[in-house]
């Protein structure tokens, strides 16, 4: 919302610096983005002249020589426009002056003749787009001259209409917007009747407590014509709960020309384009009031029967920019007999546009309902003023302000007559809205105390009418304007509240401790552990995108019937490489992986923590939010687990003594280790296979003997399609990790009493036996007292044969007594004993 | 025999305080105090003597020995320290090569930092950290947050919708809603409000983090980005225990010293609604540079916006009025903000897409 300053302050004028009246709305809730300059920069040389003589250029027909009063001196202008006459009183910009599209004007010599200014049109000015020829300010007859009748008080008031004749040297912004200041209002949706002139000039009353106007619809016009409204016009509302309200006046003998300089300046300087007096009336109104209007053409609508229903599907109409638009059922149309003439409360259409052959004119002030104008303005993609003043509800007794005001203009404007009578169709109307507020509850709420009449006289600024109850209880009648946002008594603390400065009077508190703890889930400080570990260990932490490409389950090689296949995909995405959530993090990582691989990075170690989104299931075992269950008493529509996910890949940290190893299945491995040791959680892995990682080296993570996850080397292929060299990694699920963590829940072991007896065993067995096994069977072998068995070589060669040899360190302790060499010797046969069971046996 | 043990004594005495080496000690002992030495061959032939003689003898011969026994082994560890002096000063290793590298360390995102710094300055204050669902029914995203169906607000705040059919049918029939409701990315992480205060009746005290979505790409936006949400219900609670609460925070994370300015707004779930300013920590809040110039931070302005918030609106208790929450006496205040906006803010991140390109080369800047 535009709001030119010097148009506002017509109604009221707190007296302030743009700047700082910008500041104070935006201070009591009413965002400004930016204070514009409408216009040339500043209005310094450009003043009001008088023409005395005019004589042709004597080397160029197009041109005239001017003798200008303009103040102090006499002046000579060279002037290119066909109306200029001697007698006339003229915008002028002296040198120095810099007009509104930048350009600084300077004393110019036009074939031989010296120019000493230039004599302006409206578009030279930047307040009307009359190119044609010079803007006459004292001529009747030229579209520039001031309206014969008096606005008067009632709010037409514009500046210099007051003021005596202007006379030659007068600076020209007494009399036009020269280079106007104009607030680019934020509003809310709440506060439509801020999207009007007067409504902003009432929040700067408010404020400022500076006198406002009466509101310049308070008189209405005088029928000046004979007969009904009903003898031009018939209104049929088929579907009243969509239209609140529908008020029709007619008017005839109506001169369409241009508007009068004043209103094209004030429309301009709010961002409208002047169209013609009949059309900018509407706009102006709808500036002024917030309440949009339309005018139709009587000719174009036959006899003047106009019926309001919801289209028919698919039903089409062609708009006032000329698109031919079609529409669903749900889209209200105003229809002659023929067919739809405009869009309720959205746009007009062409077969009743008013035009210059216009006479008559049926002007159309409705309430539309406006859940249903904003959904139909989205749906057709189409918004206009109009739409985005009725999405957000006007009150159905707007429309006689629109109707007042816009009739007393027609008629002064454009010489108008108006038929005697309204057509009103409404149902029944509103009461005004009567709500209580109790001035205790405003210091119990806010926490600054506002005693009753300061309470009372913020409200009755703000438009409230008001009685007392008692010392303690004010009785609000809400205006018309504020009937969908002030509804209950919080609504009225907030009218309070906001103008009381809050920047300045309002205490900094915090709320009373109470029996409260603050902190963090057990879950929530095991992850952030989890992911302190991963980056200790060498990860850089990314944060890739929730959703994800459909394609990626080919990328990945996902098998049809895999379940990372379901997902949820987005019914409206911003592209097609984000139009499914992701199931798995691999994506995210492989596609940072080949970013910073491919933008000069050596190697690269990421990890992400984060969510997958899955359609079905269970839960991931662990409540909470690492296994995707959330509080609420619906549960949430899919299944959100977190997981940690790990990338490695590039060459191996190069360094002049020992070089890193290469980013393979064990690297990955050791920091899931690492990970687990350091929760507490208890890790397996089992040899598996997925389609996206090399068969032979990879595997399924199991925490707690709960499935857990993938980890291994990335297919060849798979890499190969990333631009990957080798890349191993894991995805690994919080929810188990966190169930069985025993990270915090740690108990001492005594290790001083009785020290442990170590013993380093080789176990040769079959090459495919996995290790894992090998040591289980070692560790069952050993019983109670065999703590640990680490393996900590592998051998391969000649005096193995066919096999492999495992060295591991068993760790035998009792936690009662020293252990002798006998039980030693007897778990050692029992070792023994597993081993060749397993098919393998001890080297001595 | 005496006077030979003194000149035996003296002549090695004079040979060990000239011995240069440790291996010339050695020789010493060989020769003073070996098998075959005289003081030996003398302590040894002993008992041949004649009886008046071997107490003198053996007296002499045997302090004789003792002393230089203590001589040698004196004079050999001088000798073995200045040994290796010598030899430490003759091993040299270039000192400006680079260290044997240890694993190296990562990197938190950004995000992960800001967020976490913000969730414990909460913790201090006393609040528990949650966590909400990001695919959300709109029944918790707009409905139970004042957004009733139809609500300009739902479109200021541009969703992604869930594609019908993408949700399984038990999943919405567990959550009682029907099959026709929209299921959105949340737009905020306020729909997490509500389900707090469904699980737990006041006092309430809790913030939520995560990431929240909306349909907008650009600079300033991106379609994912972060959120902490503040809720506090209980007894009494003030928009002046909000304006406390917010300045606590804003101190902890933009330094002590600065201040919170609340400027009246709207929101459909809180009433009266705020936006929540923190005082520029360029320019101090004067809004110029120590050499008069507009700072560049905040425009000139002092202030710098970074969130909204407000009292909650009776309409939100009135979605879960049966857990403790009736709407005409509960009071509280909820506050939401960017966590990428506060990094940006810290950290001078100049463009919001930065933080989710992953590249390293900005990763290991923090
Ligand atoms: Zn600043």
């Amino acid at each position: 919302m535009k709001v030119p300053v010097s148009w506002m302050s017509s109604y009221c004028d707190p007296g302030w610096e743009p700047e700082h009246l910008a500041e104070r709305l935006a201070m009591t809730g009413t965002e400004v983005e930016r204070v514009g300059i409408v216009g040339a920069p500043s209005a310094e040389g450009f003043v009001v002249g008088r023409v005395l003589a005019v004589e042709p250029h004597p080397d160029a027909d197009r041109l005239s020589v001017c003798k200008l009063d303009a103040g102090e001196v006499e002046r000579t202008i060279v002037c290119g426009a066909p109306n200029v006459a001697a007698g006339q009183l003229v915008a002028v910009a002296l040198p120095g002056a810099v007009l509104p599209d930048g350009t600084k004007l300077k004393q110019a010599k036009l074939r031989g003749v010296v120019s000493d200014g230039m004599i302006l049109s409206e578009t030279e000015l930047g307040i009307g787009d009359d190119a044609d020829g010079i803007m006459v300010l004292d001529d009747p007859a030229s579209s520039s001259g001031q309206p014969s009748t008096s606005p008067g008080s009632a709010g037409l008031a514009r500046p210099g209409a007051a003021g005596p004749e202007p006379t030659p040297g007068d600076s020209l912004a007494e009399l036009l917007p020269v280079s106007e200041p104009v607030l680019e209002l934020a509003v809310t949706t709440n506060r439509p009747d801020c999207l009007s002139i007067y409504g902003v000039a009432r929040e700067a009353h408010a404020i400022s407590e500076a006198p406002l106007a009466d509101p310049p619809w308070s008189e209405d016009a005088e029928a000046g014509g004979e007969g009904s409204v009903s003898d031009h016009a018939s209104v049929s509302v088929e579907a009243p709960e969509l239209c609140q309200r529908f008020t029709v006046r007619v008017f005839l003998d109506v001169e369409v020309g241009p508007s009068p300089a004043w209103l094209k300046s004030r429309l301009m300087a709010a961002g409208q384009r002047p169209i013609n007096n009949v059309v900018d009336i509407t706009n102006y109104v709808m500036l002024v009031t917030g309440q949009p209007l339309h005018a139709f053409d009587l000719e174009g609508v036959p006899d003047g029967e106009l019926v309001v229903r919801r289209a028919s599907e698919g039903e089409k109409m062609t708009t006032l920019d000329g698109v031919e638009r079609s529409f669903d059922s749900e889209t209200m149309l105003v229809c002659d007999r023929e067919g739809p003439s405009s869009i309720a409360g959205i746009m007009g259409g062409q077969t009743s546009e008013v035009s210059d052959s216009t006479k008559r004119v049926l002007l159309e002030v409705a309430t539309w309902d406006g859940v249903n104008i904003l959904r139909s303005s989205r749906s057709l993609g189409l918004r206009s003023e109009a739409s985005a003043r009725f999405e957000k509800q006007l009150h159905p007794e707007l429309t006689m302000r629109a109707q007042q005001l816009a009739s007393r203009m027609l008629i002064d404007l454009c010489g108008a007559r108006m038929v005697p009578g309204t057509i009103d169709v409404h149902e029944e109307l509103p009461e005004p809205r009567k709500v209580t507020l109790r001035v205790a509850r405003v210091k119990a709420l806010v926490g600054m105390e506002i005693d009753a009449d300061t309470c009372a006289a913020r409200l009755e600024r703000l438009g409230f009418g008001l009685e007392r109850r008692g010392e303690e209880e004010l009785v609000a009648t809400v205006p018309p304007e504020r009937d969908g946002d002030v509804t209950r008594e919080a609504d009225l603390i907030e009218e309070v509240a906001r103008l009381a400065d809050l920047d300045r009077t309002l205490p900094a508190t915090l709320p009373a401790a109470g029996n409260r703890v603050g902190g963090l889930t057990r879950e929530q400080g095991l992850r952030r552990l989890a992911e302190d570990v991963l980056r200790d260990l060498g990860g850089d932490e990314i944060i890739s995108w929730s959703f994800t490409e459909p394609g990626l389950a080919d990328g990945l090689r996902l098998p049809e019937g895999d379940r990372r296949r379901d997902v949820i995909a987005i019914a409206n995405p911003l592209s097609a490489d984000q139009s499914v959530m992701r199931t798995t993090l691999a994506g995210g990582l492989l596609d940072a992986a080949r970013y910073n691989l491919s933008r000069g990075a050596e190697r690269v170690a990421l990890f992400e923590s984060g969510r997958v989104y899955l359609r079905d299931g269970e839960p991931v075992v662990g409540s909470g939010p690492p296994g995707g269950e959330f509080s609420g008493r619906r549960p949430p529509p899919v299944l959100e687990p977190h997981r940690l996910g790990l990338l490695l890949s590039g060459a191996p940290q190069r360094a002049w003594r020992d070089a890193g190893p290469a980013p393979d299945f064990f690297v990955a491995k050791g920091i899931l280790e690492a990970l687990c040791g350091q929760l507490g959680a208890e890790l397996q892995v089992e040899p598996a296979e997925e389609p996206f990682l090399h068969p032979g080296k990879s595997g399924r993570i199991l925490i707690g003997e709960l499935p857990a996850g993938w980890i291994g080397e990335l297919h060849p292929l798979v890499a190969r399609a990333w631009d990957l060299d080798a890349a191993a990694g894991f995805e690994l699920d919080m929810g188990p990790v966190v169930t069985a963590a025993a990270y915090g829940e740690e108990r001492y072991e005594d290790f001083t009493t009785y020290p442990p007896v170590n013993e380093d065993v080789a176990v040769v067995v079959p090459e495919g036996l996995p290790a894992a096994e090998v040591r289980a069977a070692v560790l069952e072998a050993g019983g109670a007292l065999l703590h640990e068995a680490e393996i900590f070589d592998l051998y391969r060669g000649k005096q193995v044969g066919e096999g492999k040899s495992l060295a591991l360190r068993l760790t035998y302790r009792a936690s009662d007594r020293t252990l002798t060499e006998e039980e030693i010797a007897e778990r050692r046969d029992a070792v023994r004993v597993a081993v060749e069971k397993i098919g393998g046996s001890l080297r001595e | 025999m005496v006077e030979r043990i003194a000149e035996i004594r003296a002549e090695a005495e004079a040979a060990i305080a000239e011995a240069s080496s440790t291996a010339e000690l050695g020789e010493l002992r060989v020769r003073f105090l070996g098998r075959g030495a005289e003081l030996t061959l003398i302590l040894r032939g002993i008992a041949e003597l004649p009886a008046e003689q071997r107490g003198a003898v053996g007296k002499s011969g045997n302090q004789a020995r003792g002393a230089l026994e203590k001589l040698i082994t004196d004079r050999g560890e001088e000798l073995d320290a200045s040994e290796l002096e010598r030899s430490v000063s003759e091993e040299r290793v270039d000192v400006t090569l680079p260290g044997a590298p240890s694993p190296a360390v990562g990197h938190l995102h950004l995000i992960t930092r800001t967020r976490r710094r913000i969730e414990d300055t909460m913790v201090g204050l006393g609040y528990r950290v949650m966590e909400g669902p990001e695919v959300e029914l709109d029944h918790y995203n707009f409905t139970a947050l004042n957004h009733p169906p139809g609500h300009p607000a739902r479109m200021a705040q541009d969703s992604f919708y869930v594609a019908p059919g993408s949700v399984s049918a038990a999943a919405l029939e567990s959550a009682a809603v029907s099959l026709d409701e929209a299921v959105v990315l949340r737009t905020h992480t306020s729909p997490m409000q509500t389900r707090a205060m469904e699980a737990q009746g006041p006092p309430i005290f809790i913030v939520i983090p995560g990431k929240v979505y909306r349909r907008d790409s650009d600079a300033t936006h991106s379609p994912m980005f972060h959120q902490v949400e503040g809720l506090a219900v209980g007894e009494g609670i003030t928009l002046a225990d909000l304006q406390g609460t917010l300045t606590e925070m804003l101190r902890a994370i933009f330094g002590e010293g600065r201040e919170a300015r609340m400027r009246p707004h709207y929101f459909p779930f809180t009433e009266p609604s705020v936006e929540f300013d923190v005082s520029c920590y360029r320019c101090e809040g004067g809004g110029k540079l120590a050499d008069g110039s507009r700072c560049p931070l905040c425009k000139g302005v002092g202030w710098i916006e970074v969130g909204g918030a407000g009292m909650v609106d009776p309409n939100v208790f009135g979605f879960v009025e049966e857990n403790g929450y009736p709407p005409d006496t509960t009071q509280g205040f909820a506050f939401g903000f960017g966590i990428e906006r506060i990094a940006m803010l810290r950290h001078d991140v100049p463009d919001l897409r930065r933080f989710f390109d992953n590249d390293v080369r900005m990763l290991e800047q923090f």
